[in-house]
């Protein structure tokens, strides 16, 4: 071997390089933002150490609801997505068990599998803005009602949206963190043999369902462990969907941080910060919490999986069927009410549809529109091409050198993913603000790969280390350098999942809005920033317009994705 | 000529057979069989140089007098047929011969050889066709062809007929004699098969597990 890892011995230079593009940012980051919440910011005036500003964080009239609020919305939300991608997922299993597709559930099933990517595809933001135009007094869903059922002249009075319990804010994110969980454990299924478990558990009696949760589920659940903290992360800390559907007095405590940051007087960046480290605390006990729950749940229903009950779980089937084309409707008609908003001219309360139709929206906006679409694009595509490089570069370090996983263990890769957006991202905020480099597209576009290259590592890494190793191996034979045997064999050959990889890449970008917010330094404005600005605003026109562009963006690159590759292998079957 | 001097695998510091020498002469094959497991086609995954890290290797390789240990995989000139054909499924059959062309063929020629090639293993007029419509023993002879394009010096075969049947397979084994007895290359085969040994004609040295 010694001989091939001198062709390729620049290969270990891929892992470092990676690993310090994700060190460095959120190292300096947690450091950035612990300093000011510890009083020390010289050019705010704070000079010296102390714990004055975790006092006056404590005694803040806002906090104690905004603390209560932040981890009854980011834990309700995760173990509802969890379950609900649970019982979606024996149930998606047992189709391909039975490959019986002729009721009318199993149809139900295969157009929820559909429906999972474009679904998954949709930024957060976009998402949220249509689910308010949905579930608002004056939403769709109310002007249905009211036209076959009820017939109110007026709104009712209700908060559907911004409850103060965070319920919608709950409703938002269980709506993209579902589907995500769903794709996650369904990914995870082969490497444990699910279906030959299954088959092994009917055999014995029980029932589908049954058999999922105590033979499939035990064994998936490590598997998809870090995906579930990063949801969990996610939800304790998100700002966008939690500025368009959370409550707003008190928000969230992210929200809260955001608002101490654009607060006109300065020392509430103290405050802020305070803010930013306790939402990490948060966040980990949260976490830490979580893992203990497991534990706990394990030691209690561990005899539960050997107490031989078996049923048919023909109630979770239909609950299940029930609750995934819920998702899926909702997420549609959500971005459909985008659409439509976006262009109407007139569309009063209770018609269902607008009266007057119109393209002015569009053609008023063009301009910004059509700089801000290609702000977005250009960081989309420049983000996911460093990362593609650098991911495609760890993958072949790993098979040429034989070493396993660039990364020590999954953790470096989730790490971005479990520390608080709004915690590290002010500290680099601030640390940018000092070296000069706020604001510039080089910060703009490490922040957006903090977020893109994880998943494009994850979406990669196992069609690569699945190819068949013969292939590389025939090259070699043939006379084929590393080089030579990567550009011809290996990025054809998996020319797919390379672009569906990208897309996603790309998806994450287009959907990031407090990294564009904080390491744009307000100088670059994306379609998320804009759309959730102008979610404050009351027109629904403006905020379709972004709100659409934004959910269309990702969906067209998920649609060359996987057109491309149709059509270059449209003459090679075993492509196809 | 190619030539094993105390060739040697071991796994966690255990050896899988006792330690190999053998002479393979030009236009000669030699047959090693023995049960699966035994560290057969661990032995030429070695010899090309492919063989994953977890295997310690010993001993020295010769091939028409260079010593190959130290020579990179695709420079070894050492041509391996599998059991399975692994055509590359994203080229169509005339680029997956045209991979194994040296690259000092001019672009003129190489359309050329490709015909000439193809009609050799009587599928002429097949360049563009997609591997995958391609039939079984099709696949096998394009599969024998590019390994010879590349122009080796000695033939590795990791039990090349064991999945075709059982018509196709004394046809094939044939082609891929006579191609080696007419370039001269020094052929080593494995297989647990006694009549693909019988076919070879030459010494078979059976492989056993320490």
């Amino acid at each position: 071997m010694a001989t091939t890892l001198r062709a390729v011995s620049f290969l270990p230079a891929f892992p470092i390089l990676t690993k310090l593009l994700f060190l460095l940012p959120i190292s300096a980051g947690l450091f950035g933002v612990l300093l000011p919440a510890l009083g020390y910011f010289p050019d705010l005036g704070g000079n010296q150490f102390h714990f004055d500003i975790f006092r006056q964080l404590l005694e803040h009239p806002a906090l104690p609801y905004s603390v209560w609020l932040t981890l009854f919305s980011g834990i309700a939300a995760t173990l509802i997505s969890l379950s609900l991608a649970i019982l979606l997922a024996a149930m998606l299993s047992r189709e391909s068990l039975s490959g019986n597709n002729n009721n009318k559930i199993n149809r139900l099933f295969v157009i929820v599998r559909r429906g999972l990517i474009p679904l998954i595809a949709v930024p957060h933001a976009a998402i949220a803005l249509g689910l308010a135009f949905l579930i608002a007094p004056s939403g769709w869903i109310i002007r249905w009602f009211s036209l076959l059922v009820l017939g109110w002249e007026t709104p009712p009075e209700l908060v559907t949206v911004q409850d103060p319990f965070g319920l919608s804010l709950i409703f938002g994110l269980v709506l993209k963190e579902t589907p995500y969980l769903l794709l996650m454990i369904l990914a995870a299924l082969p490497q444990i043999r699910a279906r030959e478990y299954l088959r092994i558990g009917q055999s014995l009696g029980y029932g589908n369902f049954r058999s999922w949760l105590k033979l499939v589920l035990p064994q998936v659940y490590p598997l998809i462990r870090l995906p579930v903290f990063a949801v969990l992360a996610f939800s304790l800390s998100v700002v966008d969907v939690a500025l368009i559907l959370g409550p707003t007095t008190p928000p969230t405590l992210a929200v809260l941080i955001l608002r101490w940051i654009d607060n006109p007087d300065l020392s509430f960046r103290f405050l802020a910060s305070a803010g930013a480290v306790l939402l990490l605390g948060l966040t980990m006990a949260s976490l830490i919490f979580w893992r203990v729950s497991e534990w706990l749940l394990l030691i209690k229903w561990r005899n539960w999986l050997s107490n031989g009950k078996r049923g048919s779980g023909n109630e979770a089937n239909k609950l299940a069927a029930m609750s995934g084309f819920l998702l899926l409707g909702t997420a549609f008609f959500s971005v459909l009410g985008l659409a439509f908003w976006s262009l109407s001219l007139r569309w009063p309360y209770p018609h269902v549809l607008p009266q007057i139709w119109t393209q002015r929206n569009w053609e008023r906006h063009w301009n910004s529109l059509r700089e801000t679409a290609f702000t977005t694009l250009e960081v989309g595509v420049i983000a996911a091409v460093i990362a593609l490089f650098l991911v495609v570069g760890c993958l072949e370090n790993e098979q040429w050198r034989r070493v396993r996983f660039s990364f020590r263990s999954q953790w470096l890769l989730y790490l971005p993913l479990l520390i608080p957006q709004a915690t590290f991202l002010l500290g680099i905020q601030i640390l940018a603000v000092r070296l000069e480099m706020d604001g510039t597209f080089l910060l703009l576009v490490w922040s957006h790969l903090l977020f893109v290259l994880p998943y494009i590592f994850l979406t990669l890494a196992d069609p690569w280390r699945n190819l068949d190793a013969r292939f590389p191996q025939i090259g070699q034979c043939l006379g084929a350098s590393p080089l030579r045997i990567l550009f011809r064999i290996k990025l054809p050959l998996l020319l797919k999942p390379l672009l569906v990889a990208s897309a996603i890449g790309f998806a994450v970008s287009v959907a990031q809005y407090l990294p564009t917010l904080f390491a744009g330094g307000g100088r670059f404005v994306t379609l998320t920033t804009e759309a959730v600005s102008y979610a404050a605003g009351a027109d629904r026109r403006v905020i379709g317009v972004y709100g659409f562009l934004q959910a269309l963006f990702p969906w067209i690159a998920l649609l060359l994705a996987l057109a491309i590759p149709r059509w270059r292998f449209r003459n090679r079957a075993a492509l196809t | 000529m190619l030539k094993l001097e105390n060739i040697s695998l071991k796994i966690d510091g255990k050896p899988l057979f006792r330690a190999l020498n053998l002479e393979v002469k030009a236009g000669q094959v030699m047959t090693m069989m023995g049960p699966s497991g035994c560290g057969k086609s661990s032995l030429l995954s070695h010899l090309c140089g492919t063989l994953p890290a977890i295997f310690q290797t010993s001993g020295k390789i010769w091939l028409n007098g260079r010593e190959l240990n130290e020579v990179s995989p695709h420079e070894r000139k050492l041509g391996i047929l599998f059991q399975d054909d692994l055509l590359f499924p994203h080229l169509s059959v005339g680029e997956n011969l045209a991979f194994a062309l040296p690259q000092k063929i001019k672009r003129t020629e190489r359309g050329e050889k490709i015909e000439l090639a193809l009609e050799e293993i009587e599928l002429s007029g097949m360049s563009a066709r997609d591997p995958a419509s391609l039939s079984g023993g099709q696949r096998a002879r394009v599969a024998l062809m590019r390994t010879l394009l590349a122009e080796p010096e000695a033939l590795l075969l990791d039990e090349p007929f064991s999945k075709l049947d059982q018509e196709l397979r004394g046809r094939f084994r044939n082609l891929v004699f006579a191609h080696a007895e007419k370039k001269q290359l020094p052929t080593l085969l494995v297989t647990h098969d006694p009549i693909d040994a019988e076919a070879a004609g030459g010494d078979i040295l059976a492989l056993n597990r320490l």
